[in-house]
């Protein structure tokens, strides 16, 4: 267990972690705000992958794909706000629970009959394949230093519409208290569609970046998901800092955990069967931390102020 | 008199389902009973569900844990060479019942979306735990060489494990019938409409609802018993959170908080999934709109359609805010 996989690992851990938060950022908002429980939001992160993919094989450029990708998403993230989530907005989570519920049937099965059920490989953006040296000794993929660059920006730009602009002002008062919010004249409906855009293209953005790592097929928005609703309960919902850092919490511990957990439980115990016993227990460390946090703090680690 | 709809259809579905072995034996149609026999498992399944989420208003996103619990006892049992059945029936409701004790008091101390994620997260841990378990197949899952033997009954055989589950599912309804009306059951009715009220009536709403939520976990794990008798086999998939979502649709879709609600669920999901994977082998893509439209434009279920027009049943805290 040497130094340097640990820092490779706590990278990996990183870089999943600003993914997690493209995906978190977005749902964060659209559940603060909005009060809705969009289990949709895997499909947009699934259907950006599928846009980057197919865009690059159309243009031949997979950074273009991927830009072609965002704007994608985005529309297809307010097609779906205006036919169907617009009206479950007054009604309890189970009703949206279930609506979104049949939204991932119908994106996966789409997928399945535009796409097929095989995966389709997307390749690296040819200036970003290969390594670069961090450190002497240190060498990282390249595509995986730009989703972290990416995903930090994404994150300082988020920050500053958050807390230095108008919309954001009203972000945060609707996060707060939604009915003060209309009551005081701002057309609410348009701010949720907004918000509801911009976390679409956002999951749109985190699906066509991971894209060349990860095999684009149906179905794998499924497993982001149920993550980004960890990170976003450990977070405190509406909040976007408790996003932040509970993205980046989860990611490093599922990753180092992943990769460690299983050897160290190996030597503890020199056992035939600790290599499969550390394997379920990192799968489990997030769910085990979230029931943690949700046990001390019911409301998360850092709920939005005022509710 | 007016005729009421709903009973009239309640009472040909139980006829049917009463009578429908006779008819797959006269129409050698074995695959029948099978079918049925599943709806009737799943249909157990969402009416434990239903116990706490239509009755008691609470979410939980994470039941079929306790319907893999139930399978897997049957799994684990076979495999450790115990044979007979009554130690499957035991030890299924004593290991959900503790392990429902112990979520349930965890779960209990959130509400709302958290109580939501926080059973989905119990679920998912569930999950890869099952995965890890390598001896019962891990990932792939493993077959179960015989069924529950209970006397004469050999539950692995079609005609008696379709009784089984058509008696069982009676039962729990009945069951569900005498608790929802009893003192139990308006407390837990109660504390749906309004927490602090039914506190400050001296209640502890807290116990109240852990019980509640151990039946439920039990009577989930008998359906798991069934269901492991049913397909001899069992995988980590019964735990996977898209089963616990198809358990919130059965519930959702028949009527949320009535006695036959769920097994109509169970029967008509199940039902246009078959029906929809004959035509076409793209058959989510219609269920997934068909399921968004039920919940747009059907509030109350199906049962709640047909239902004489009365004050809707709409979850309490959207009445007091």
């Amino acid at each position: 267990m040497s130094t340097t996989l640990l820092l490779i690992q706590t990278l990996n851990g990183l870089q999943f972690g600003v993914m997690l938060f493209l995906m978190a950022a977005g749902l964060t908002l659209v559940f603060g705000i909005m009060n809705l429980v969009n289990l949709a939001h895997g499909s947009l992160y699934m259907m950006g992958a599928y846009f980057a993919a197919a865009a690059t094989s159309w243009t031949g450029n997979p950074l273009l794909g991927i830009a072609l990708a965002i704007p994608a998403a985005l529309i297809l993230g307010l097609l779906v706000e205006l036919i169907t989530l617009r009206t479950l907005y007054q009604r309890d989570h189970l009703d949206q629970v279930l609506c979104t519920f049949g939204l991932i049937l119908f994106f996966n099965e789409l997928a399945r009959v535009l796409w097929g059920s095989a995966a389709i490989p997307m390749a690296i953006p040819e200036s970003f394949t290969g390594f670069v040296t961090i450190i002497p000794g240190l060498i990282y993929p390249k595509w995986r230093l730009a989703i972290i660059v990416v995903g930090l920006l994404v994150a300082l730009l988020l920050y500053v519409l958050i807390t230095h602009t108008r919309l954001g002002m009203l972000i945060r008062a609707g996060a707060s208290n939604r009915a003060m919010v209309g009551a005081l004249g701002v057309n609410i409906s348009l701010l949720f569609t907004l918000v509801f855009g911009l976390g679409a293209a956002l999951a749109g953005l985190a699906g066509a970046m991971v894209a060349p790592l990860l095999s684009v097929e149906p179905g794998m928005g499924d497993p982001i998901l149920i993550l980004t609703f960890v990170v976003i309960v450990i977070g405190g919902i509406g909040s976007i800092r408790g996003a932040f850092i509970a993205s980046l919490l989860v990611g490093l511990i599922d990753t180092v955990g992943r990769a460690f957990l299983p050897a160290l439980l190996r030597e503890a115990f020199q056992t035939q069967s600790a290599n499969t016993v550390g394997a379920a227990l990192a799968s489990m460390l997030i769910y085990i931390l979230m029931a943690a946090v949700l046990f001390f703090r019911p409301r998360g680690l850092f709920p939005p102020k005022g509710r | 008199m007016r005729v009421d709809l709903r009973l009239l259809l309640i009472l040909l579905v139980v006829a049917c389902l009463a009578l429908l072995p006779v008819a797959a034996l006269l129409a050698e149609e074995p695959y029948w009973m099978r079918f049925w026999s599943r709806i009737m498992i799943l249909g157990l399944a969402a009416a434990g569900l239903n116990l706490i989420l239509g009755f008691g208003g609470l979410v939980s996103f994470g039941h079929a844990m306790y319907v893999a619990i139930g399978a897997y006892t049957v799994g684990a049992l076979r495999h450790h060479g115990v044979e007979g059945g009554l130690p499957d029936i035991l030890v299924a409701l004593g290991a959900s019942a503790g392990v429902g004790l112990l979520i349930g008091a965890i779960c209990l101390r959130t509400s709302g979306i958290f109580f939501i994620m926080i059973t989905l997260a119990f679920a998912q841990m569930t999950y890869f735990f099952f995965v890890s378990l390598e001896q019962y197949g891990g990932d792939d899952g493993m077959r179960i060489a015989s069924g529950t033997q209970l006397g004469p009954l050999h539950l692995d055989d079609t005609l008696t494990l379709y009784y089984s589950a058509f008696l069982l599912l009676c039962g729990v309804i009945f069951l569900t019938w005498r608790l929802v009306n009893a003192r139990f059951g308006m407390v837990i009715r109660g504390a749906r409409s309004n927490e602090q009220r039914m506190a400050a009536l001296g209640i502890p709403v807290f116990r109240y609802r852990l019980t509640a939520y151990v039946i439920s976990a039990m009577i989930c794990a008998l359906a798991g018993v069934l269901l492991a008798n049913l397909t001899l086999y069992i995988s980590p998939a019964y735990t996977h959170w898209t089963r616990s979502g198809e358990l919130l649709i059965m519930v959702i879709l028949g009527g949320l908080g009535t006695l036959f609600g769920p097994v109509i669920g169970a029967i008509v999901l199940l039902q246009l999934e078959d029906l929809l994977a004959h035509i076409t082998q793209h058959w989510q893509l219609f269920l997934g709109p068909i399921l968004i439209l039920v919940v747009l434009f059907a509030r109350g279920g199906l049962l709640g359609l047909l239902a004489p027009r009365q004050i809707s049943q709409r979850p309490a805290e959207e009445i007091d805010g």
